[in-house]
């Protein structure tokens, strides 16, 4: 049967979300042949409709659902209701994503095998190893069209990388490059290649950098095989009494509650959203939520350590023109605990526009202090500190029954505290990122704080034993064999490289083994 | 410490000239249009003008941008003259006020020095009127597109194709 589908239509595959994960998933099942219904809580927007303009743009794409926070972090003071800046459109947050596509490093598949007891860190290996992972990686770096892999050349570097080079290298940094982008320097599957513009948080008004909006979605969609709902909000995924899941309840775009039946359903809402989804679900077989039997639905949230340094010259930088991240020094990611601290980080080149810079380059500051330093706008340069951080069992998302959002289901709470870790990490990473502008003659410098959260990971993790976690190696929950986990939640640490890249491989694997296992009667 | 303008703060006539002197360009925005002539006092709807004189000064204390003219400042805190804000505002420029003469001004706008402004404004940091101010100022100032060239900010460059031919990598003083 093709699409659309009937919501009685018990033989469909559900995927809730059409990011990195969903939409990747939703389009290589369709290619191969099974049916699938995509359910988007957010609208659809294409390359035409994606806006030069930092708040208008935040307006029309990021979820601004109602959240809660806790926890000792600085963004749940400055942004109390916004503890991630993640996307709610056709396409998820692959619109809003830099670009940044990195493998991990073999050891970070590793990280209780290679760190050791970390005190107050709930660290697991993964149960899949570098090497399982690599002909995946190869395919998800072919479906992006990643620069410096398979052959294609990376991009031309803009102002901003052109200080960050100087400055590392004076430092004695090696690997210095324009990145690994899934954003195309030359033109590539049907896509043009970067005009330069900036604005790639926005989403790329050329097409010019991948996101599952404009690719694998409409071209699942071609098959026949996809039909995706949008304005399409999940409220909870029921099942039958053998603890099969059966469909999924959702409110459609004119409010409307729906049951659109399953014979399989993949979660890919992003690592806030797929937790609360599961623990919204409880049932009376299921009290503390679906998949939930270890406790650890909704643990172990990772942000990714982060943080940004902007340094002003006596020159103008322009940091803004140009593509926002393509500038990285890699020789900080590999883990030495002689630094003070367990893994590593990465440094990228990160601009923001006036509007945003005034929000977060020192949220809540005023006077003179923070007005000079605007005033010197465009003479900065600016980095982006993307470290590991540990997990921890206590940062975590519940679900906040005193807050309803505007479906009247309980919003989630995202408590987060920094390890003393990740402190360490990010004092070593700002004394870096200083030394590397002051090397070029940076006459001021500004240890940025995180932004809200763009790296969501950890909260459905992958483990080997259910009791550590949420779902096996194939994101299949350990409790429930037809309930499948498509996102940065299976993460089981969250290494030092930007996300994305990993969980297009692992739901393009993901989608292997589920048409299998589905061909062969065994979900 | 007595100031020599009064304890009225500026006047109407004051204001006007200030206005005058900063060159007033309204643009359309947040609502609300006055035309290129029109004086910024005669277009409050709901707040006493000196409430709302008093509520610039504070705008500009918070971000001082000294080449950033008083136009968009106002443009900025416009939105707060209506009759939803208002009694708030009156209420909060009033403890402003209070907390002046705590310090021994007549009034905020008597305060003759920027630094002593400042103190004023710490010494009511935590309240939620400071905090509403500041925090629609972040938005309301550096949102406004036309104060964007003052800092050299370029805005969207998508319909002027990019800068792949207009200077993404001219840095020339490396």
């Amino acid at each position: 049967m093709a699409a659309p589908f009937d919501l009685n239509d018990d033989s469909v595959v559900v995927v809730i979300g059409t990011g990195a994960g969903g939409g990747v998933l939703a389009n290589e099942l369709a290619q191969k042949g099974v049916s699938v219904v995509a359910l988007e809580a957010g609208g659809r927007y294409l390359p035409e409709d994606y806006v030069n303009d930092e708040w208008e743009s935040f307006g029309q794409l990021a979820w601004v659902d109602p959240r809660t926070t806790s926890g000792d972090w600085r963004v749940s003071r400055d942004f109390s209701g916004l503890p991630a800046w993640i996307v709610k459109a056709v396409g998820g947050s692959s619109i809003h994503w830099a670009g940044a596509s990195l493998r991990f490093q073999p050891h970070e598949w590793k990280a209780k095998t290679t760190y050791g007891a970390v005190q107050g860190a709930n660290l697991l290996d993964w149960p899949i190893t570098g090497e399982e992972l690599d002909p995946w990686y190869t395919l998800a770096e072919d479906k992006l069209g990643v620069t410096r892999t398979g052959g294609r050349a990376g991009l031309p570097g803009n102002n901003n990388f052109l200080v960050l080079e100087k400055g590392a290298k004076a430092l004695g940094y090696k690997e210095v490059h324009t990145g690994r982008m899934a954003i195309n320097s030359a033109d590539y599957d049907d896509r043009v290649s970067c005009q330069q513009t900036g604005f790639c948080f926005q989403g790329c008004k050329w097409g010019a950098k991948w996101s599952s909006a404009y690719t694998d979605v409409p071209r699942g969609e071609a098959t026949g095989n996809l039909e995706v709902r949008d304005h399409a909000h999940v409220a909870r995924i029921v099942h039958n009494d053998q603890g099969k899941v059966t469909g999924v309840e959702y409110f459609d775009k004119d409010g409307s509650l729906q049951l659109q039946k399953a014979r399989l359903v993949s979660v890919a809402g992003n690592s806030i959203e797929s937790p609360r989804l599961l623990l919204n679900s409880a049932s009376a077989m299921f009290p503390d939520g679906l998949a939930n039997s270890s406790g650890q639905v909704g643990r172990n949230y990772m942000r990714h350590m982060t943080g940004s340094v902007y340094a002003v010259f006596d020159k103008p930088v322009k940091m803004w023109r140009g593509t926002t991240m393509a500038g990285i020094i890699q020789d900080e990611a590999r883990h030495d605990p002689s630094r003070g601290f367990v893994g590593g980080y990465e440094l990228e080149t990160l601009s923001l526009g006036l509007p945003f810079m005034a929000a977060f380059l020192d949220p809540g500051a005023w006077g003179r202090e923070f007005t000079s330093a605007m005033d010197s706008y465009e003479n900065m340069a600016g980095l982006w500190i993307v470290g590991e951080d540990m997990p921890q069992e206590t940062n975590r998302i519940t679900v906040n029954h005193d807050v309803k959002d505007q479906w009247g289901l309980p919003v989630a709470n995202v408590h987060f505290d920094d390890h003393p870790n990740d402190v360490a990490m990010r004092n070593h990473a700002y004394k870096q990122g200083q030394a590397i502008y002051e090397a070029v003659g940076a006459t001021r410098t500004f240890p940025t704080p995180p932004y809200p959260s763009t790296h969501n990971l950890g909260t459905n993790r992958m483990s080997e034993k259910p009791r550590d976690g949420v779902v096996n190696k194939w994101g299949q929950t350990h409790d429930i064999p037809n309930l499948f986990i498509s996102d940065g939640s299976q993460f089981t640490t969250g290494a030092s490289e930007n996300p994305t890249l990993t969980i297009v491989a692992l739901a393009i694997r993901q989608a292997d083994h589920i048409a299998r296992e589905l061909s062969a009667g065994n979900i | 410490m007595k100031s020599p303008k009064g304890p009225k703060g500026l006047t109407r006539r004051q204001l006007l000239t200030r206005v005058s002197a900063a060159g007033a360009v309204f643009v359309v925005g947040s609502g609300f249009m006055a035309a290129k002539d029109a004086a910024w006092a005669t277009e409050l709807t709901t707040v006493k003008p000196e409430t709302f004189a008093s509520l610039v000064q504070m705008a500009r204390d918070i971000y001082p941008h000294d080449r950033i003219g008083d136009e968009y400042y106002v443009l900025a805190v416009k939105g707060y003259d209506n009759p939803d804000n208002a009694e708030d505002i009156e209420a909060g420029i009033e403890a402003l006020n209070s907390a002046a003469r705590g310090k021994g001004f007549a009034s905020y706008l008597d305060i003759g020095w920027e630094a002593d402004r400042v103190r004023v404004l710490q010494s009511m940091e935590e309240s939620p009127f400071f905090q509403k101010i500041r925090g629609g100022l972040v938005t309301g100032l550096y949102n406004q597109k036309a104060v964007w060239p003052l800092f050299g900010y370029e805005g969207a460059s998508f319909e002027l194709g990019g800068y792949i031919d207009r200077g993404f990598n001219d840095i020339n003083w490396l």
